[in-house]
C-alpha cells in the first residue's frame, strides 16, 4: 500500500509541474496591466516602472518563471499585489472558508443523496422513485446562483421573524466571534508552521467552536452555513442520488442477489448488507469528481452569500490581474484535486478487495 | 413475426427514443421554447429593450407582475412577469432570451465535439507520443474547476457572449476527446477494420467510414447531456458579468444585473431562473432518454 501511494505521488509531480507552467503562462497572457489595475488608471509611467521593478515584472518571462519555481519549492507563493499580503497568508485566511463550505455541502449531498438513491432503487418505478428522480433532475438543472438567491430570499426575507429565518450573508453575525485556537490554548507565542496550521484550523469556524466549546459561535456559524451549503450541495446531491440508484439497480440484477433472496433474507438485508456494498464504488468515484463541481459552484455561492473564500478570491484576482494570487490559489486548487483523486483511488482498495493495488 | 415491416435504423432509433417518457417530456419543453424563440417578435408584448417610460404613462420600475385575470386593476397595464429596474417588460425579455439560451448550448457543445473528437481520433489512431501529448493536455484541462478555467479564458479573450461560448466550449473539449479516443481504441482492432485495411482503404478512409460511425452514439449521448451543463455555465458567466453584454436579454445576465434588487422584487429572479431551469431540465431529460434508448447495455 505504501509503495502504491508513493508511486501515485511520484506520477503526480510532472502533472503538477505542467500545471504550474500553464498557470504561470495563462496569468501572463491576461490582457490588462497589473500596474493600472492596482494603482488605478492615473498611475504615472514612473510609478509603474517602480511597481514593475518591485514585483519583478521587468524581468524576462523565463527568468520570472524560474524565480517563481524556486519560490514555490521553498513554500513562498509570493506577495499579493492588491492585498499587500503574502499569498500563503491569504490562503490560510481564505481556504478554510471554502473547505468548510464544501465539506458541509458534500455532507448534505451524501446524507440526502445516497438514501434517496437507495429508496428509489428499492421502490423502482413507484411514485417515490419517480418523484425522487424528478427532484434530482430539477436540482441538477437549477443554476447555483438561482438556487442560492432563491434560498436567501425565502429564508431571510419571506420567513423573517419566524424561527426558520436564516442569515443570507457572511459567516458570523456581528458581535459574535470565534476565538482562534492559539488564543484559547494560550499558544500565542507559537510561530512558523505550527502557528500557521493552528490559524488554518481556526478558520474552520464550526470545528474550532466545537472543540473549544464556544457554543454560541458554533450555533451562529452553523446557521450561516445552512443556506450556502444547500445551494452548493444540491447539484452534487442530484448526481449522487442518480448514480446510487442506477448502480444499485445494476447490482440488484446480479445472481448473488437472487441467491441472497432465495435464502430468505429480508429485502432490507439484501439491499443494505449485500447489494449496497458492491454498488458503492461508482458512488465513491462520483463523490470524488464532485470536488471540481464544488469549486466551480463555490465561485458563485461565495459571491452570492458574501463569503471571502477561495472561489471569490480567484475570481477577484483574475478580474483584478493579481497574478501572484491567481498562481498561488490555482496551484493550491490543483494540488487539492490531485490529493482528492489519490484518496479516491486508495479508498477503492479498501472498499473493493477485487481492486488490486499492486497492478 | 410474419409480414415484418422493414424499419430503417434511424426510424427505429428515434422510435426507441420517443418511447421514453423522459425524452418525450424533454422534447415537448424544448419544442415549446423553440416556438417561443421563433415567434418572439410576434408574441412578446414589447421589444426586449423597450423603455416603457416613453410608452406607458405611470409605469413603475420593479413592479410586481400585473395580471388582469388574477385581479390586477384593469386600468393598469398588464405585465405578466412585472417590470425590471430599467422600466422594461420582464416577460418580453424572457421571451427574447429563449433565442439566446437555446442556441448557446448547441454552439458550445458543437464546438467542443468537433475539436474534442478530432483530437481524440488523432490520439487513438496515431497512438504513441502524439497520443500521450494530447491526452496529458486534456488531463491538465480537467484538473481545473470548469468555471474557474472558463473565467480565466474569458479574461484572456475579453468578456462578451461569443468569448463566453468559446470558453465553455474549450472547457468541455476533454470529455469528447476521451470518449472518441476510447471508441477508436476499441474499434481499431476490430476484424472489419483489419479487413478494410487489407482491402487497401486509406487511414483517413478507415477513420471516417469505419471508426467514426461506431463512435458516434456515445458522443451524441454525451453531447446532448452536455448541452444542459453548457447552458448553465454560460448563464453563470453572464451572471457574474463575463458573458452577454449589458443590454442583451440573456437570462443569467438579467438576474446578475438585478442581483441586489431581487429580494425586494423576487419576480426578477423567479421568472428568468425558471426559464433557465426548464431549458436545462429539458435538455437533460432528452439526453437521458437518448442514452436509455441508444445504449444497448441498458435493460429496458
Amino acid at each position: 500500500m505504501a509503495s502504491y501511494i508513493l508511486r501515485r505521488l511520484l506520477i503526480s509531480i510532472p502533472v503538477l509541474f505542467a500545471i504550474v507552467l500553464v498557470v504561470f503562462v495563462v496569468a501572463r497572457v491576461l490582457p490588462g496591466d497589473p500596474c493600472t489595475a492596482t494603482l488605478g488608471e492615473r498611475a504615472t509611467e514612473e510609478q509603474c516602472r517602480q511597481f514593475a521593478i518591485r514585483f519583478g515584472l521587468d524581468q524576462p518571462i523565463p527568468v520570472q518563471f524560474a524565480a517563481y519555481l524556486g519560490q514555490v519549492a521553498s513554500g513562498d507563493l509570493g506577495t499579493s499585489i492588491k492585498f499587500q499580503l503574502p499569498v500563503t497568508e491569504l490562503i490560510i485566511e481564505r481556504l478554510p472558508t471554502t473547505i468548510e463550505l464544501s465539506f458541509y455541502a458534500l455532507l448534505f449531498a451524501i446524507l440526502v443523496g445516497v438514501p434517496l438513491g437507495i429508496v428509489s432503487a428499492w421502490r423502482r418505478n413507484s411514485s417515490v422513485d419517480v418523484g425522487t428522480m424528478l427532484f434530482a433532475n430539477i436540482g441538477f438543472s437549477t443554476p447555483v446562483f438561482v438556487l442560492g438567491l432563491l434560498l436567501a430570499w425565502i429564508f431571510a426575507i419571506v420567513l423573517k421573524g419566524t424561527p426558520f429565518a436564516l442569515p443570507p450573508s457572511g459567516r458570523l453575525s456581528s458581535g459574535v466571534d470565534v476565538i482562534p485556537l492559539a488564543e484559547v490554548w494560550g499558544l500565542t507565542a507559537l510561530d512558523g508552521l505550527p502557528r500557521a496550521f493552528l490559524d488554518f484550523l481556526s478558520g474552520i469556524y464550526t470545528l474550532t467552536a466545537l472543540i473549544t466549546f464556544q457554543w454560541e459561535a458554533l450555533v451562529d456559524a452553523s446557521r450561516h452555513l445552512i443556506l450556502p451549503a444547500i445551494a452548493l450541495g444540491t447539484i452534487p446531491l442530484a448526481i449522487i442520488a442518480r448514480i446510487t440508484r442506477s448502480s444499485l439497480l445494476d447490482v440488484l440484477a446480479l445472481d448473488y442477489v437472487r441467491t441472497a433472496r432465495a435464502k430468505g433474507l429480508g429485502e432490507r438485508s439484501v439491499i443494505l448488507r449485500h447489494a449496497f456494498r458492491n454498488a458503492i464504488l461508482p458512488v465513491v468515484t462520483i463523490i470524488g469528481l464532485q470536488v471540481g463541481i464544488l469549486l466551480s459552484g463555490a465561485v458563485l455561492t461565495e459571491t452570492i452569500f458574501n463569503l471571502a473564500g477561495v472561489g471569490k478570491t480567484v475570481y477577484d484576482a483574475i478580474t483584478g490581474r493579481d497574478y501572484v494570487v491567481i498562481q498561488g490559489f490555482t496551484l493550491v486548487i490543483a494540488i487539492g484535486f490531485l490529493i482528492v483523486n489519490l484518496l479516491v483511488d486508495i479508498s477503492y482498495a479498501y472498499l473493493d478487495p477485487r481492486v488490486k493495488v499492486g497492478g | 413475426m410474419s409480414g415484418e415491416r422493414r424499419v430503417g435504423p434511424l426510424r427505429e432509433k428515434s422510435g426507441a427514443v420517443l418511447r421514453q417518457r423522459n425524452a418525450r417530456l424533454g422534447l415537448a419543453i424544448l419544442a415549446f421554447f423553440a416556438l417561443v424563440a421563433i415567434l418572439a417578435p410576434v408574441i412578446a408584448p414589447f421589444a426586449p429593450n423597450a423603455d416603457l417610460l416613453s410608452l406607458e404613462p405611470g409605469v413603475k420600475s420593479l413592479a410586481p407582475p400585473c395580471i388582469h385575470l388574477l385581479g390586477c386593476p384593469a386600468d393598469q397595464w398588464q405585465h405578466l412577469m412585472g417590470t425590471d429596474s430599467n422600466f422594461r417588460d420582464v416577460l418580453s425579455r424572457v421571451i427574447w432570451g429563449a433565442r439566446i439560451s437555446l442556441v448557446v448550448g448547441f454552439v458550445t457543445v458543437g464546438f467542443a465535439i468537433v475539436v474534442g473528437a478530432t483530437l481524440g481520433a488523432i490520439a487513438g489512431f496515431v497512438g504513441g507520443r502524439t497520443d500521450g501529448l494530447i491526452m496529458r493536455a486534456m488531463d491538465i484541462l480537467l484538473v481545473f474547476p470548469s468555471l474557474i478555467l472558463a473565467i480565466a479564458i474569458v479574461t484572456v479573450l475579453g468578456s462578451g457572449l461569443a468569448n463566453a461560448l468559446l470558453a465553455i466550449g474549450i472547457v468541455a473539449i476533454p470529455v469528447y476527446a476521451r470518449i472518441m479516443r476510447a471508441s477508436v481504441l476499441t474499434v481499431r482492432e476490430a476484424d472489419y477494420v483489419t479487413a478494410s485495411r487489407a482491402l487497401g482503404e486509406s487511414q483517413l478512409g478507415i477513420l471516417v467510414r469505419r471508426v467514426l460511425p461506431n463512435a458516434l452514439t456515445p458522443i451524441v449521448v454525451a453531447g446532448t447531456l452536455g448541452i444542459g451543463g453548457a447552458v448553465l455555465d454560460v448563464a453563470a458567466l453572464s451572471f457574474i458579468g463575463l458573458g452577454a453584454e449589458p443590454r442583451t436579454p440573456e437570462w443569467g445576465l438579467m438576474i446578475g444585473l438585478e442581483r441586489n434588487r431581487v429580494f425586494a422584487a423576487p419576480h426578477l429572479l423567479i421568472f428568468p431562473g425558471l426559464a433557465i431551469s426548464l431549458t436545462v431540465l429539458a435538455f437533460n431529460l432528452f439526453g437521458d432518454g437518448l442514452r436509455d434508448a441508444l445504449d444497448p447495455r441498458l435493460e429496458r
